[in-house]
């Protein structure tokens, strides 16, 4: 039991992704090793062409690694993506089920645990609409009951809110920290652009530089949830963060 | 800097807010006009009548000016007749139900061929480059160029007009199969395959569902195509052995010099293609495409 206390829910060492191009082969990210612990929130910051969305690719199974390792104890990691990637043949409350049953729950037990997932993300009423029918912010929330029932303990999430309008952003921020809370040992890998909404959620920002992507710092953040994307220092910290990013992205433009 | 207290009421305020966007953001329907069900049918059936209204009326405008002497060039009243006598003796609705049920069940089973075919080649790679080229130049090559040869192979039985509804439908069934494979969304496969959906259980619940609108499309060319190929083979492999379908009919017109009946016939094909199509397959489309946000209406 202590074991499973101890083990990270990824642990990622000395990855290396690299594509062939043009006569020898580009690197997209050099030498990661990034741990998360149980119940841990993690934000991967960086500016495009850093390699963050091919990490989480790797990390969730889509791809395999030039080199290095990556250990998940227990079941496939869920995944949000930027899209909500939601089925548009089954209603909200079918693409839940279809995650459950996959994941090998009875059939006479999807329904209601169905119905608790949408209930944990405020869609209590939403069981039978298409997906077509949902807002934006809707359609993520569904997403996010989706990845919530395959019941993994490693939750990534591919930018899911960039596209939303920053009200709704704001919103599924608050839910989203509300129900990792709820959720209790749920750890969660988030990989974002967005310097505010990294310091907004995270306990830990890690900075990828580009080109190729490697870790360029890490920061701690302490501030207590539940935090506001306007806080004095949740705006110190995106700041300071958002200097050593303009450094790594100016370092692109010397030749 | 808000306080501790502020937070946690703001935080309270949260589902207020959630049902707010929620009510606000919900794509709202397209402004109902207020015309009840009977506008509605009006407004949908009146234009083409109108249409089909002036063509017969040119058509009756042709036949008087005396282009062609009337036993060659009938006029709208002759054919309607010839249409009403066929009625009295009892026998065309035999025929039509002859066509049909041969169109069914040729349909059918070029569906039941078409379907695993389809699902073949457009899953496995070397299948794909060895047969994809065949099936689509098989799609553009008219079948009732089948028809002399199935007649050689199989002599004037049902073999022969089976043999052509089959190679005039598979090809088109399987192809919208195929295309509606090809037009999933790579999202939707990525994201099944993070929630165990792999292998057959990928094919399942991901991949055959998401392709349902382009086999949709595939199944009702596939009837089209069917139907057309019926009649060709009908009209040449016509002989006392067989049973009497539209095509028979219509042949057996042409040899009396029947032309009205002649008219008449071809109306018939016309209008039980058409008609089939709108009454099976426009509303399954509609329905599925609804279902799924694409295309207005409740």
């Amino acid at each position: 039991m202590s074991s499973v206390l101890t083990e990270a829910a990824v642990r990622i060492e000395h990855l290396t992704m690299s594509f062939p191009a043009g006569t020898g082969r580009q690197v997209v990210l050099n030498d990661i090793s990034l741990s998360v612990a149980p119940g841990e929130f993690v934000t991967v910051l960086g500016a495009s062409g850093c390699g963050k969305s091919t990490l989480l690719n790797l990390v969730a199974g889509l791809d395999r690694p030039t080199a290095g390792s990556i250990e998940i104890p227990g079941e496939r990691p869920a995944l949000m993506f930027q899209e909500h990637a939601l089925f548009p043949w089954l209603t909200a409350g079918q693409n839940i089920e279809l995650a459950l049953k996959l994941r090998g729950m009875a059939k006479g037990e999807r329904r209601a645990e169905a119905e608790r997932l949408l209930e944990l993300v405020r869609l209590g009423g939403a069981y039978g609409k298409r997906v077509h029918e949902l807002s934006g912010g809707m359609r993520q929330r569904v997403a996010l009951a989706r990845a919530l029932a395959q019941d993994s303990r490693l939750l990534l999430m591919d930018e899911p809110f960039a596209a939303l309008d920053a009200i709704t952003r704001d919103v599924l921020h608050d839910e989203l920290t509300r129900v990792w809370a709820a959720q209790g040992r749920l750890s969660v890998l988030f990989v974002t652009h967005n310097v505010r909404e990294a310091v907004r959620l995270a306990q830990r920002v890690v900075l990828l530089s580009s080109r190729p992507g490697r870790i360029a710092r890490e920061w701690t953040v302490d501030i207590p949830q539940p935090r506001r994307i306007e806080d004095a220092d949740v705006a110190e910290l995106s700041q300071e963060i958002t200097q050593q990013l303009r450094k790594e992205i100016s370092r692109h433009g010397r030749h | 800097m808000a306080g501790t207290d502020t937070k946690a009421a703001e935080t309270g305020d949260l589902a207020a807010l959630e049902a707010g966007l929620d009510a606000l953001e919900r794509p709202a329907g397209p402004p109902r006009r207020g015309a009840g069900p009977a506008r509605a049918l009006l407004s949908a059936v009146l234009p083409p009548l109108l249409a089909v209204g002036l063509l017969l009326g040119a058509w009756q405008l042709i036949c008087m000016a005396e282009v062609k002497p009337r036993y060659l060039l009938p006029g709208p009243l002759d054919v309607w007749r010839a249409l009403v006598d066929q009625w009295y003796e009892g026998t065309i609705l035999g025929v039509i139900w002859e066509s049909v049920s041969r169109g069914a069940l040729g349909f059918a089973v070029a569906t039941l061929v078409a379907t695993p075919l389809g699902l073949l080649v457009g899953r496995v790679t070397p299948v794909r480059m060895a047969v994809g080229p065949i099936l689509s130049g098989l799609q553009s090559l008219p079948s009732v160029a089948w028809v002399p040869a199935a007649v050689v192979w199989f002599g004037l039985t049902d073999a022969t007009i089976y043999a052509v509804v089959l190679l005039g439908a598979v090809p088109s069934i399987a192809n919208g199969l195929i295309s509606g494979m090809d037009h999933v969304p790579p999202i939707y496969l990525r994201a099944g395959r993070t929630m165990g959906a792999t292998g057959l259980a990928g094919v399942r619940h991901v991949l055959l569902p998401a392709a349902i609108p382009g086999y949709l499309a595939g199944l009702k060319q596939g009837w089209a195509f069917s139907w057309r190929s019926l009649m060709a083979a009908e009209l040449i492999a016509s002989s006392p052995d067989l049973g009497m379908g539209l095509g028979q009919l219509l042949e057996n017109a042409r040899v009396n010099q029947d032309m009205s009946l002649v008219l008449a016939s071809i109306l018939l094909v016309l209008v039980v293609g058409v008609g089939i199509e709108l009454l099976v397959f426009a509303p399954l489309q509609r329905r599925v495409l609804r279902g799924r946000g694409l295309m207005d209406g409740k």
